[in-house]
Order: structure tokens, then sequence, then C-alpha cells
């Protein structure tokens, strides 16, 4: 089953919502009532504080008998501000006092479910569950309310955490307090409760602060970096030459034996084969073990792959694409050969992206103790159920007895989805029997990353007589996350002749109309065996669409059409591209809608001075099933070789806002990521690793680098999308399309350098 | 044993004098707020202040420490500091929020010294700090409202 968002959406058929008084606390949830219970059951031991025993809830909050009330987040925290955004949904349709409300990140707990957070998924995957069970517990509310009230519940209303009726009020306070609050809704039930209209939401679209912020403006928030327990030991990781296959052949750790504080170097045996050649230096501090590090000595046998360089996988991933026997099909309309039969002329072009890494700035860490039989693992992450499994092979224990605690993420960006560093950490446990702290230093924490895969993309155009495209095939070329960590989340290609990693191939089956079109998808085997490639924000559009609307803007230049005429051109919204209910209605129409609006509010086609230029660029956002539409124009000036990003705008539709300032500060934050890969990121493999590793030479975007930033987000009440990674994708090839326009010079290859 | 002023109160440290001020303050005398980012003072998150000066900490040895004074995030306090904290709360500054420590010490210094600083004075002192959520725009503005605005 290919994973994508609408599974995880999953709708709320074959769930309870339940209700029940614990003490002074009323605790609501919706969930899945466990094998072998009974709802009565779930109530009963709500009320015994034991509910996990019964009941696996995916929204579980509670209303203290002083009125707080507690949404939990099985969500991670990394700078979207998700439990803000999930909690407002819940609590507009509560009738909360947002006052009221705080959250609470949760550990990682079978009861959960499938824990993920990425491919700006929360708010598109929760909304539907959270609004009905917000809508479920004012219900109860209501009816409680209404019977202190003495009052009709068709008669009493329910607003800033108060049931009203007549003048009268009574507090959810009250309510709680009174207790003996018990309920049970089947998903008939729970399907028929009428959710708010758009016009009536209280919270939802509104401004308000986001309960994060005042831990992380005072140097409060906790990260996982900032943990310690009782009795730890500091590790540190010593890393293989080579990704896989390399072996240590001795280690000669003379020299540190004299540096105050160090204890051993520990050479790890992992079942999992994650860790192959692995080695950590255990201190009673960690600056003595960045020093002891210094000081010792590994004699490895490396890897097949240690001395591999970016030109060789980007040599590989250009021969894939010009071989059409390799890959799978992820888009096959029409017919391409026919139509490059009968073409007047056709047109190639070939782009690349070099190697990118994480660079969260809390570098990789986990603190991991094994107590009452249980191996405690605490350590932020994006990816619970993925690592679960991993770190279950490796310590040769079950899922259920490896708790992940959750903090907040200092940078998640898809590094967090694969928890591997917390692998030494707990082999390094378990051997000591004493709680390790592992911290990944930041040379250690590049050379280990799970880094964006070099890619390489091939496109072939037939135009006709009129200077129409008339099909486009395309080639995919790179290493692939999901055949790595997650298989089973690859679907079949539409040809059946095997499976593609979906997260390498968004982005390429787009929104614009074509009567002939063929993707392929193609793994570049090299960079699968040299390194692991991992999921970087913004995933597979953040670099397949720098070929696409790179080409389409070639394709304009080349029939001598308006890049933006061009795009309204083949964004009819026809055929397969006329949207669906709920997640994209209005299909490719809403795309030229905000490519309209983009080219309204830049002064598309104005005269600029020599050497400036505009260009223009759109996504669909991270999926098909999910379209974040966005329009992007760039204005750019080069002189002296160099590139001056001098503004940008973005017009975006995410369907409904839920929690318009984090939206905000997310099209800040993706505008300036799109600015960064395009003229300040990337790195290259030298000798099987990574080159940069630190910031003397990866040099992400700085204050001085930030253009002016002219963003609008398009007023809807849609069904709400993704908005953590979709601003990011246009904002490259729209830098290149400029750089075209102010110079001539096309650029096929990111990041992009002039000289 | 090595002693200095930590916010204020006076501390000591049994480590090495080449140990960086960093690890000293987080670890052996537990304020947590200074980050560890890149350990080549190229990133901010580690900024304290020595003797008033916004100073990378974790390529400060703590025997160049001694018998100074350090302030922290922790200790930033009086009208100043919690106008800049406060500022980061009204802009809705941090994103994931771990480099902010570091900014809000670079920009204390930065006010401290000019505190009406321009656009070009902002950028001049804030480029050293990295903010990987870039939430750059953000930062700008929080330092021009804890600032009041512009000189005239």
């Amino acid at each position: 089953m290919a994973m994508r968002a609408k599974d995880l959406s999953a709708n709320v058929s074959r769930r309870t919502f339940l209700a029940g008084s614990a003490g002074a606390t009323l605790v609501m949830g919706l969930g899945v009532v466990l094998p072998g219970c009974t709802r009565e059951e779930v109530v009963e031991d709500i009320a015994a504080d034991a509910a996990s025993k019964s009941f696996a809830p995916t929204v579980w909050f509670e209303i203290g008998g002083d009125g707080g009330i507690l949404v939990n987040i099985a969500k991670a925290e990394m700078g979207q501000h998700v439990g803000t955004a999930l909690a407002r949904i819940v609590a507009d349709e509560l009738g909360a006092n947002w006052d009221d409300v705080g959250i609470k990140h949760v550990d990682s707990d079978p009861k959960w479910g499938y824990m993920v957070t990425g491919g700006s998924w929360s708010v598109f995957t929760s909304f539907a569950m959270l609004s009905q069970s917000g809508a479920a517990g004012r219900t109860i509310l209501r009816d409680a309310g209404a019977a202190m009230l003495g009052a009709n519940p068709d008669d009493v209303s329910v607003e800033n955490s108060m049931v009203s009726a007549g003048g009268e009020s009574v507090s959810f306070a009250e309510i709680v307090r009174k207790g003996d609050v018990s309920r049970v809704f089947s998903d008939e039930e729970l399907a028929a409760l009428p959710v708010k209209a758009p016009a009536d939401r209280k919270l939802i679209g509104k401004p308000a602060q986001a309960l994060d912020v005042p831990a992380k403006s005072g140097g409060g928030a906790v990260y996982g970096l900032d943990v310690e327990l009782d009795g730890m030991v500091y590790a540190h990781p010593l890393i293989p030459p080579t990704r896989y296959g390399s072996a240590i052949l001795g280690i000669d750790d003379t020299a540190a034996k004299d540096i105050k504080g160090y204890q051993q170097t520990l050479q790890l045996t992992d079942p999992s084969e994650t860790l192959q050649g692995w080695a950590v230096v255990i201190a009673d501090s960690f600056p003595a073990a960045m020093k002891a590090a210094q000081a010792i000595n590994v004699d490895y046998e490396p890897g097949p792959t240690a001395h591999v360089t970016e030109d060789d996988i980007l040599a590989e991933g250009a021969k894939l694409a010009a071989d059409k026997s390799t890959g799978v099909l992820m888009v096959d309309d029409g017919d391409v050969a026919a139509a490059r039969e009968s073409a007047a002329r056709t047109y190639t072009a070939s782009y690349t992206t070099s190697t990118a890494l994480h660079f969260t700035l809390e570098p990789q860490n986990a603190v991991v103790e094994f107590a009452d039989g249980k191996c405690h693992i605490h350590s932020g992450n994006q990816w619970q159920s993925l690592i679960l499994p991993v770190l279950s092979s490796a310590l040769d224990m079950p899922e259920t007895d490896i708790i992940i605690h959750q903090y907040y993420l200092g940078g998640g960006f898809g590094r967090r989805l694969f928890g591997d560093s917390m692998i030494p950490a707990a082999l390094a446990a378990k051997a000591l029997g004493k709680p390790v702290k592992l911290v990944f230093p930041r040379a250690e924490d590049s050379r280990f990353d799970c880094v964006r895969s070099a890619s390489v993309a091939q496109f072939d155009a037939s135009i006709d007589a009129d200077g129409k495209v008339t099909g486009i095939e395309h080639a995919v070329v790179a290493g692939w996350p999901t055949l790595a960590m997650a298989p089973g989340f690859m679907p079949d290609g539409v040809d059946g002749e095997g499976k593609y990693d979906p997260f390498s191939a968004n982005g390429a089956d787009h929104w614009y109309t074509l009567a002939n079109h063929k993707v392929r998808i193609v793994n570049n085997d090299l960079a699968q065996r040299t390194f692991l490639p991992g999921w970087l924000r913004a995933v597979g559009p953040g670099w397949i669409n720098w070929g696409v609307e790179s080409f389409l803007d070639e394709l304009a230049q080349e029939t001598g059409k308006d890049p933006i005429e061009m795009r309204l051109a083949m964004l009819d919204a026809a055929g397969k591209n006329a949207g669906t209910a709920p997640n994209s209605v209005g299909g490719a129409a809403r795309l030229a809608a905000v490519l309209e609006d983009v080219r309204e509010r830049s002064g598309w086609g104005r005269e600029l001075p020599e050497g400036e230029g505009l260009g223009v660029a759109t996504t669909y956002g991270q999926e098909r099933n999910m379209p974040t539409w966005i329009a992007c124009v760039a204005h750019v000036a080069v002189s002296e070789g160099r590139v001056e990003v001098k503004k940008l705008w973005q017009t975006i539709d995410c369907g409904t806002v839920v929690h318009p300032d984090g939206a905000m500060a997310q099209a800040e934050g993706g505008s300036l990521w799109g600015v960064s890969l395009a003229l300040h990121e990337g790195t290259r493999f030298q000798d099987g690793q990574v080159a940069d590793t630190n910031l003397d030479g990866y040099t992400p975007l700085r204050m001085s680098n930030v253009p002016e930033l002219d963003l609008e987000f398009m007023d809807s009440t849609e069904f709400p999308t993704g908005m953590g990674e979709p601003p990011i994708i246009a904002v490259q090839p729209a830098i290149g399309n400029a750089i075209f326009a102010a110079t001539g010079t096309r650029l096929r290859d990111l990041p992009i350098r002039l000289s | 044993m090595i002693e200095f002023e930590l916010n204020g109160q006076t501390v000591s440290s049994a480590s090495d004098t080449d140990t960086p001020l960093l690890w000293v303050v987080r670890d052996e005398l537990k304020l947590k707020g200074t980050k560890f980012g890149c350990g080549i003072a190229m990133c901010g998150a580690c900024t304290v202040h020595i003797d008033g000066v916004a100073t990378r900490s974790c390529i400060t040895r703590i025997g160049d420490v001694a018998g100074r004074s350090v302030t922290t995030i922790e200790g930033l306090t009086g009208d100043a500091g919690n106008a800049l904290k406060q500022a980061w709360v009204d802009e809705q500054v941090p994103q994931c929020g771990y480099c902010q420590s570091g900014q809000i010490m670079q920009a204390a210094s930065l006010l401290a010294n000019t505190p009406k600083p321009t656009d070009e004075q902002i950028t001049a002192a804030m480029d050293g700090n990295l903010c990987r959520c870039m939430a750059y725009t953000r930062i700008r503005r929080a330092i021009k409202t804890a600032a009041g605005g512009e000189e005239a």
C-alpha cells in the first residue's frame, strides 16, 4: 500500500467517541475500542484512569474541574506550531474558551496508533476527526449543561466554555465537577453530528499566538539535547568511512587514556544492520568524549563505496535517465511515442540537483535508559512507528517494551523521520548497563545524515507545427529514501512493472493538462549503495519541480509564448485535472487563480533595468491528493556573476487556513528555504562521504541574504491542506527562470552557480 | 578550580581550563537555555554575554572566563532583556526555537550598544546567527519592536 495522505487521514468509520468522568476530570476521546472490550468497559476504565487497557484513541482530550482543557498531541513540534493548530480545531467545535486550552505532546505508545509527523499532513489528516470529536464533546456538554439549567438542549448555546440558556449559564468546569458524565457515540451517531459552518467558527482562521512560543522565547523549551538522567555517561560517535559495509579492524585508544574523564571506546554490533563498523567513545562528560575522540585511532576496512564521488552519482543518474528501458511508470497518459512521431520538432533538456543536508541546528542525539524491563528513549522524533521495529531488532526486545519520550525538535525537516541516532545510544546503554547520552557533534551529524539524494531529470518534448506542446516524456532519477527505510509504502507503477518511491516522484504528476505525458521514476542504484537517501523538507517536489517548471519555461521560450500565458493555457482543469471533493475541489482552476493573482501583484511584464528579470513557477505542494496551490514570481538582479534575489511574491491557496499566523510563518521560512536551496546550500560526495560537514563549507541563507517577501493567502473555506513544505517548492525554478529573463542564460543545475 | 560570575552568582568549575564554557554552563551548572549547534562559532546558538559582550561559548575556554561575568539567556532580565523576550512572543518569532536563545543574546548585545538600530545595523549584528527555520524577517521585526523603532 502506498502511504498517501488519504490513507493516513483514516476517516472516522468504525471509530467510537466516548466520554467518561475520572474523578474531577472529564475525559473524551475518539478512537477504537480494543478487541474483546466493550464501550461500557472503556467508560469504566476511564473512571479508573486505565482507559488504555480497552481503548486506542486518535483524539484524546480532557477537561479538569478547574475548567482547564488539555488536548493530547501525537504529532512532533518542530517549528510548525502543530499543537496549536490541532487544538484550535477541537476547541472551536467544542465551544471552548481558548484561554482554557493547553496541549501535551505524548510519548510513543501503541495506543496512539501510527505515529508520524511529516509530509505537511498533520492538519489535513486530522481535521475531520478533530472537528467531529469537538462536535461530539460539545453535544455532551450541551446536554449535561441543559439538564443542569433545566433547559431544552435545543435551546442552549455553547460558547467560551459556557453552556447558556435564558440568561443563565453553567461553565464547563461546573459541569465537569458535577461529575458522572458518561456517554458513547457510535460511528454512525458521530457522523450525524453537525460540525460548524465556516461562518460560525470562533478560532479556526482567527488570529492566535502559538502555545509553544513563550517557552521558546526565553530558553525554557526542553529539546532532546537537554535531557539528563541520573547516573548517565556521555557518548560520542565514531563514524565509519562509508555508510554501508565498513568494518573495524582495530581501535587504538592509547593516547585517549590520559584524558581526564575518558572511560572507554565501545565497539557496537547492531543486529538491525543500521550501523555498520561503528564505535562510540564513552566519557564522564561530553567535552572529555570529544577530546578523546580526537585522540583515538580506528583502523577501518572501508565499504565498497569508499571512493564514490558526486560526479559518479550524477553520471550514473544521467545514464539511467537517457536509457528509456529503466524505471517504473508513474504517469502514462496518451501516447508520447505517437506524439513524437508526428512532431514538427522536439526539444530536450536535462536538470540536476546536488546533494543537500538537513543540518538541523539541534544535532542528532538520544538519551537511553533501561529500567523495569523497558527501554526508555528520550529523543525528539518525527516517525516513532518507523524506528520502533528497527530498535526492536537492534535490541532484541519487543516494540511494546520500547518507549520513545517526545521533546521539542530543534529542527526536523525530515531528518528526524528516521531515528537512527537512537540506535548507538541504545546499544551502548544496553552494553554498559547504565543510561547513556549520545550527542552527534556537527561534523558527525552531517556525515551520518540521510541526505537529499543528488538527482537527474531528463525531459523530451514534442512540439507540433503550430508551436503547441503535444507531449512530454520525463525521467526522474535519484536515490530513494522510501526504498531504503519504508519499502512497504511504495506503490505499483501504472505499467504494473514494479514499485516506485512516491516521495521521489511527487511533483512529476502535475496538474498541467498534457494529452501525451509519460513519467518514468528511476532509482539511482549507485546513490542507494553509497548513502542512506533521506526525505528533506518539501521532499520530491522540492527538487523534481526544479526540472518541471524550468522546462516549461524553456518551452515557452522555444515556442515564443509568455511563460504565464502558456501555463494558464495548460491549467484548463479538464479531465483528471478537474479536482475531486473534498481535497482538491476546483482542481487546476485554483492553480490558475493563484497564478493570475501573482501575475497581477508582481507587475508581470513591466520594464526592468538591465540585468534584472522576473521569473515564474507554480507548485501543487506535496502530492496530487493534497494540493496546496501556489504560484511564485521572483525578481532577481544579476551582476558580476552574483545573483541577488530582490523580491519574492507567492500567492497560496491551502484551503481553510487554520492558524493564519502559523501558516504565514511557514510561508516566510519556506520561501527563504527555497532561496537557500537555490543559491546557498548543496554539497557533494567525495570519497564516499559528504564533503561539507559544517558551516565553514555548508552555508544556509543568513539574514543578509533575505529578499523582500510579499506573501498572500487566498480566502477559502475549502478543506485545509498542508503548509509545512509547499512554500519552498516554486521558489527555486522561479529564481532560475528569473535569471534567464535577466541574462538569457539558462541554468539547469541546483544549487545555482553562475561561474 | 575556576571561579566566575554566572547570572550574578559566583560559581566554580573543576574542569580543565580548555573546556568550552558552553558545556560547563549546560552540563555542570545545569542551565540548558544555551544551545550547541556547530561547535565552531559559526551558528550563534551558544551565544552568551561575557562582561556584557556577545560571545560564542562553544569556543570560549573556561580558563578564559575566570573572574569574569557571564550572562546566559536565563540571566537576561531587567527591562531590556524582558522587552526582547516579550517582543519575541509578540512577533511570534520562534519556529523550532533552537537558535532563539542565541538570537536574543546577540540582539541584546546589539541594543545595549545601539538602542535604535537601523536595518543595516541589525543585519550586521545578526548575520552570524543562523536560524535554520529562517525566521529572519520576524527576528528583525522583534528587534525593532523591542527597540521601540529606529533613531529619528
